[in-house]
């Protein structure tokens, strides 16, 4: 079956207890699971400061889940992150041949807070 | 505005290149706002090209990049004193 590349991230709102958070993560990742997608990477990005208030909150949970899935399954994973109030906001974006070799790298750590300059974006 | 008889001293103006295409980067990524910051002003309004010397595909490639930052409110649609 024909699967593309995508990588989610969504904003938690950052009032719920740790177990609500790890829960809510994992009742989408499994969604995906289910639905027969490879889940290939789920990151935390923790509590951070956002650079403006979203529902009158200042901070929120980021989440990235990296995932190769059906093209049909994505409309059902928005409509589920869209019905779960305890997500503020996420963005699915489709990840061409660049955007697969420059996640594997990151993936594989090259850039975190190795050096800032230039080359960090992604060569 | 440079003035008729004021000299121009063509040491200081280098000519822009578009770092893309001379680092070999190919993809843009939106969720890390560090390198975003050096294609947007200090109100958090993206720089045009000819300021950021992208070449066209680029530069429409780092605009989409910060619009969907901006979506997922790792930069601001407004500010001022960003940097």
């Amino acid at each position: 079956m024909f699967q593309r590349n995508y990588e989610a991230v969504f904003i938690l709102t950052p009032v719920l207890s740790d177990v609500q958070m790890k829960d809510t993560v994992d009742k989408f990742v499994n969604l995906l699971k289910e639905e027969g997608a490879d889940v290939i990477n789920v990151e935390n990005w923790g509590l951070k400061k956002m650079a403006y208030a979203i529902e009158k909150k200042t901070t929120g949970f980021y989440v990235l889940v990296e995932f190769k899935a059906d093209p049909s399954l994505i409309s059902k994973f928005e409509l589920e992150l869209r019905r779960d109030e305890k997500v503020m906001r996420f963005l699915t974006t489709v990840l061409d041949k660049h955007g697969v070799a420059y996640a594997e790298r990151r993936r594989k750590g090259e850039f975190n807070k190795k050096s800032e300059t230039k080359e960090e974006a992604a060569k | 505005m440079t003035l008729v008889n004021e000299p121009i001293n063509r040491g200081e103006i280098r000519k822009k290149y578009c770092r893309f295409k001379r680092h070999g980067i190919k993809y843009i990524d939106y969720k890390d706002p560090n390198f975003l910051l050096k294609f947007v002003n200090e109100q958090g309004k993206i720089l045009p090209r000819r300021l950021t010397g992208n070449s066209a595909k680029y530069q429409r490639k780092v605009a989409q990049a910060i619009k969907k930052a901006r979506h997922l409110a790792l930069l601001p649609f407004v500010t001022d004193g960003l940097k």
